[in-house]
């Protein structure tokens, strides 16, 4: 693990990225949240006959998290298939049995085996009017999330699917169109984060770096359209990021070489009782990568949207429920101003953190793979292993 | 926390179309997408290793001419020196042979010039003689054609042998 680092440019590079990664992440902004925002803000004014005061952490809490249907402005929600899986066997229906169609309030949902309720968008379900958490239900609904994940990849296959086709309809010719906008892609996961990272062996990563890179970074995009296909915060949902992270953990697990294990059970040219203390940490450390990984991308994600809905709050707090429109008026163009600015930043970011994943996810498997070079055995970088990790 | 507490739902959503898209992805759109691009990288690299090697063949090629070039031309020049050498060699044995032919006949001439004129001055000689002769006889029948003169010469004579 340690050898890899060893060359200092590369231990530098890297430190001053992800310094710069965390800064940046400090801006994080997303133009969507805020205009989703709007008209969450919208719909309490409307409501505000109803003495329904705007609460910030909770629009915040609701916008980045999953939901059980898609909610377009007002009261209109698409309503999403529900899928429980229960000891007494498989339900599905729509979610929009969850909700009231004259009041627009949750209510619970009589199915074949049990009744079901909806409360902060977890399915439980409700006996004699209690909460029954004794009866364990699987919750495989396709989800807002889920949702996005099946556009995604959808797009991903539309795109790359029709770029391939391009190159065999042409084959050695200049790239056209679609096809000459992906290839520098391609070749910058190629030749920038595979080959140097992994070494003689990238070509059986390609593909699944290649498919995490894109999906993270179409992902990141759509979080950015405010409207239908975008909206959701998927790369800022801990579930998505642990699957990717776990992924990349699986690989490096399963094509760890001996090399790779002999590092982490038995530093080779450390002291016995050295590695006492350094195969518990490196032991640790394998599972430590993976993690990391997962909580970067997910924070990153989060942080930012919860940055932009908590400025643009600010506006209404400002405006306080309508009563100063001049105070709500001039934060808000102050925010406008901040925003556009922001969503340049965000494009900035949103290529940036699926490059971040990648690029790790590379090295780890970088390290796995790695054939043993003796030269550089016994000078070791535990500096730069804990800056590799953090 | 429900914010960082993984649904698993979604997890296994993720995982399903995940592995699925990277199944389908990688068997229709990456691999063959990869190879194409290294296929013509390698064509294009391939292309200009060929151009390098063709212009250095050039090179050499033109090398090989402006050597051609200038043997020809050596040889050409050898080839006119010699000719001019053996142009002056056969103008000259031409000019030697010819003033020496030419002398041959001035010899030649010059003897017969030299034959005939001792041709003419013997001619000439008996003609004077002969001249001088019917002369001397004219004039001797000139002098004797009277008695005193015969005698006059006969005692002369005489005289003469006499003195002798």
């Amino acid at each position: 693990m340690a050898q890899i680092f060893c060359s200092n440019a590369i231990f530098k590079t890297m430190r001053i990225f992800i310094l710069s990664v965390f800064l940046l992440s400090t801006f994080n902004l997303v133009a969507s949240e805020e205009v989703e925002a709007a008209t969450e803000i919208a719909e309490n004014h409307s409501e505000a006959g109803h003495s329904k005061s705007f609460d910030p952490g909770h629009m915040i809490t609701e916008h980045i998290a999953d939901a059980h249907d898609w909610h377009l402005w007002g009261h209109t929600h698409v309503p999403l298939p529900v899928i429980l899986y229960t000891e007494k066997g498989v339900e599905v229906f729509s979610s929009s049995n969850f909700r009231n169609h004259e009041s627009h309030n949750l209510q619970p949902y009589v199915g074949k085996h049990y009744t079901y309720i909806l409360e902060d968008e977890v399915v439980h379900v409700l006996n004699n009017g209690e909460v029954d958490h004794s009866v364990s239900i699987l919750d495989l609904s396709i989800t807002k999330n889920i949702v996005t994940i099946f556009f995604v990849f959808l797009l991903m296959l539309y795109i790359f699917i029709s770029v391939a086709r391009a190159y065999k309809k042409n084959p050695g010719k200049a790239p056209r169109g679609l096809q000459s906008f992906m290839e520098p892609l391609i070749i910058f996961v190629r030749d920038d984060i595979a080959k140097p990272n992994i070494g003689k062996k990238y070509e059986r990563f390609m593909p699944y770096l290649l498919t995490v890179f894109f999906f993270i970074w179409i992902a990141n995009l759509l979080g950015l359209v405010p409207v239908l296909p975008g909206g959701a915060n998927l790369t800022g949902n801990i579930a998505i990021t642990l699957t990717l992270a776990a992924f990349t953990f699986v690989i490096t697990t399963i094509n760890g070489n001996k090399h790779y294990w002999g590092h982490i059970f038995a530093m080779p040219g450390v002291p016995a009782w050295v590695l006492i203390i350094l195969t518990p940490i490196e032991i640790l450390g394998v599972f430590l990568r993976p993690f990391v990984l997962m909580i970067r991308l997910f924070a990153n994600i989060t942080a930012g949207h919860i940055i932009a809905l908590a400025f643009f709050s600010l506006i209404f707090i400002f405006g306080n429920g309508g009563e100063s429109v001049g105070a709500g008026l001039g934060v808000g163009i102050a925010s406008w101003a901040f925003t556009v600015f922001m969503m340049f930043l965000e494009l900035l970011v949103a290529f940036l953190q699926a490059f971040v994943f990648t690029l790790l996810s590379a090295v780890y498997i970088g390290s796995a793979v790695e054939e043993a070079h003796h030269d550089s055995h016994g000078e070791h970088h535990p500096e730069a292993e804990t800056q590799m990790i953090v | 926390m429900k914010l960082v507490t993984p649904d698993f739902g979604l997890v296994i959503w993720m995982t399903l179309t995940f592995l699925t898209v990277l199944f389908l992805l990688s068997k229709f759109a990456w691999k063959p997408i990869l190879k194409m691009i290294s296929e013509r990288e390698k064509t294009i690299e391939d292309a200009l290793l060929s151009a390098e090697k063709a212009k250095e063949e050039m090179a050499k090629l033109t090398a090989n001419n402006e050597l051609l070039i200038k043997e020809a031309q050596a040889e050409r020049d050898a080839l006119l020196k010699m000719a001019r050498d053996t142009k002056d060699q056969i103008i000259n044995e031409a000019r030697d042979k010819a003033s020496k032919e030419a002398e041959r006949l001035i010899e030649v001439a010059r003897e017969t010039i030299n034959n005939e004129r001792q041709k003419a001055i013997t001619e000439l000689k008996n003609q004077v003689a002969t001249l001088s002769l019917d002369v001397a006889e004219k004039l001797i029948r000139k002098e004797l054609s009277s008695d005193g003169k015969q005698r006059e010469l006969a005692e002369s004579l005489i005289a003469d042998a006499k003195l002798n």
